[in-house]
């Protein structure tokens, strides 16, 4: 099971939680290059190790946050509120 | 060696201890007409069609673990073609038949069972969703048969029919000659049957680099020295992505984790494969009694090969809510795979952007089935360079282009289809 640290309510069940995917994509300008839109929208860079997720805890505050998780392993390595940047996180891994 | 009754009877007659090796394991030449990347069954196959059908023999199979032991030996077993767009039906069809022949063709009895894949109706809008594919089945040559909640009860007692059932069953769809097919057998079958037109299989021996020179393909990096090639075949399933991105591509596709989990074994009990979508359930008996079981993925990135618990109590509950019966069976094994989850659910049989560089790919959670037509279109795409009409519409521009071929309609979520 994972335990996942939610950064409103501390660490939860993870069927109280619903993955968002990848959260390193960037949304591009409304006028940007059809090719920086279908990046956005289709392209991801899968890693084998240490990746960055939306979450939402669904089943709790309802609030949408970011975790690293190693796709490897399923450790989890930091989170973060949704405007934090997960690698200042004290004690983040990457 | 052919194997026939008569091979059999003068083997018993040694006490089995004279079969020669299905397969050699050669050391790798320094350099092959071709390489396919992967010893699953897609790769294999390949292999095996580019050397019976397209006298491409002076190729190399190379496979980072052992043949098998990724998705093709952990995989539910199950064969179907109940797709509803055209180009998944005309596929997935393409395949069946293929299925319907692959013992005889290989000479390896893979033990396809055409036991029937029931797709149940819970709802009304199940019941619209069942007839609208199964009418464009129909349409495609493809055998679709609409059951009742009583023919259902009769052909299947153990399931739960009775209408006050926590899932009330409205009836369902059947494909008659879908089924399963024995996973392993189709890993050695076409290995053997590869090795026996000259294809070098080279197990332990994981891809590291591809290299390009003067924009094309040149050969593959290995722990075993480089070997030169003009052309390269990914098949790599929930390691696509960074295959590909050796060649510095990157995929419309997520690597995620699906679970499967066996009973113990028991005396016959289901001969029909269920499966719920309502639900999120699948199961079936092996022909070793284990009752063989699935549901979704863990919806989240994963190359663990193992996934957590969340989903096998979800596959448990669901079970226990069509087969009540069921429930005094212990759960014996539980496991996992990585799949290669594209951005439509459909698979990316295709020519690259890098010459001499080709994939089959994409397999999501269903790509099993499709093991001899992948080999067979991934095949005649190396060999020609370029697709077949039954793979035409499986490119990777295709989500750049916006012609996805979204079964489910549920857009781009690796996770969702
Ligand atoms: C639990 C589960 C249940 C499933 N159930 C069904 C089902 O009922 N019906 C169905 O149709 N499909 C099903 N599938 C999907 C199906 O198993 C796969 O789509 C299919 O087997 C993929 O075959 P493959 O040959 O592409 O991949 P694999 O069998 O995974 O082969 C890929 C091979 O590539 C090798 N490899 C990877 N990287 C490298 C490298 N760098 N160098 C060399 N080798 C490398 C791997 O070791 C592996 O052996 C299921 C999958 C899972 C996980
Ligand atoms: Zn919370």
């Amino acid at each position: 099971m994972l335990l996942i640290p939610c950064p409103w309510c501390g660490p939860r069940n993870q069927i109280e939680f619903t993955c968002g995917g990848d959260a390193t994509v960037q949304r591009p300008a409304n006028d940007a290059p059809i090719a920086a839109w279908f990046a956005y929208v289709y392209l991801r860079d899968n890693p084998n190790g240490p990746h960055d997720e939306l979450w939402l805890h669904s089943g709790g505050c309802r609030s949408w946050f970011k975790l690293r998780r190693d796709t490897r392993t399923h450790d989890i390595l930091a989170s973060a509120r949704i405007d934090d940047d997960l690698a200042t996180i004290a004690g983040a891994r990457k | 060696m052919r194997y026939s009754i008569f091979s059999l009877a003068r083997n018993a007659l040694r006490h089995h201890e004279n079969w020669p090796l299905a397969w050699r394991s050669p050391a790798p030449k320094k350099c092959y007409d071709a390489v396919i990347i992967g010893g699953g069954g897609h790769g294999l196959a390949t292999a095996y069609y580019l050397a019976r059908d397209h006298a491409m023999t002076n190729i190399a199979v190379l496979e980072k673990g052992w043949l098998g032991g990724g998705n093709t030996g952990r995989n539910t077993t199950i064969v179907r073609s109940n797709y509803h767009l055209d180009p998944n039906a005309h596929f997935y069809e393409f395949s069946l038949k293929l299925w319907e022949g692959l013992s005889q063709d290989l000479n390896f009895n893979v033990m396809y069972s055409a036991r029937g894949v029931l797709n149940l109706v819970h709802s009304p809008a199940d019941m619209d969703a069942a007839m609208r594919r199964g009418n464009a089945m129909r349409l495609n040559g493809i055998d679709a048969e609409f059951l009742s909640r009583d023919e259902i009860a009769r052909r299947i007692p153990n399931l739960e029919c009775s209408a006050d059932a926590r899932f009330p069953i409205l009836g369902g769809m059947l494909q008659p000659r879908g089924g399963t097919v024995r996973h392993d057998a189709v890993a050695w079958g076409y290995a053997r049957a590869a090795d026996a037109l000259g294809v070098d299989i080279i197990q332990q021996c994981e891809v590291t680099g591809i290299r390009i020179e003067r924009g094309a393909v040149a050969g593959v990096d290995t722990p075993l020295g480089f070997i030169g090639t003009p052309k390269i075949g990914i098949a790599v399933a929930g390691h696509s992505g960074h295959v590909a991105a050796m060649a510095g591509l990157e995929l419309p596709i997520e690597s995620h984790v699906l679970q499967a989990m066996v009973s113990e074994a028991v005396r016959p009990v289901l001969d029909t494969v269920v499966t719920s979508g309502a639900v999120h359930f699948y199961i079936s008996q092996s022909d070793k009694g284990e009752l063989v079981m699935g549901g979704d993925l863990d919806f989240y990135n994963s190359y663990a090969q193992r996934g957590n618990l969340p989903i096998v109590e979800h596959v448990a509950a669901a079970c226990l809510a069509l087969f009540p019966s069921f429930g005094r069976l212990r759960l014996m094994r539980t496991w996992g795979g990585t799949v290669d989850m594209t951005m439509d659910g459909s698979p990316i049989i295709a020519k690259l952007p890098v010459p001499g560089l080709y994939m089959t790919g994409g397999w999501c959670y269903g790509g099993f089935k499709a093991t001899p037509a992948s080999g067979w279109l991934h095949a005649h795409t190396i060999a020609h360079d370029e697709p077949h009409s039954l793979n035409a519409a499986f490119t990777l521009e295709r989500f750049e282009q916006g012609a996805m071929i979204d079964e489910k309609g549920a857009g781009p979520y690796a996770w969702a289809h």
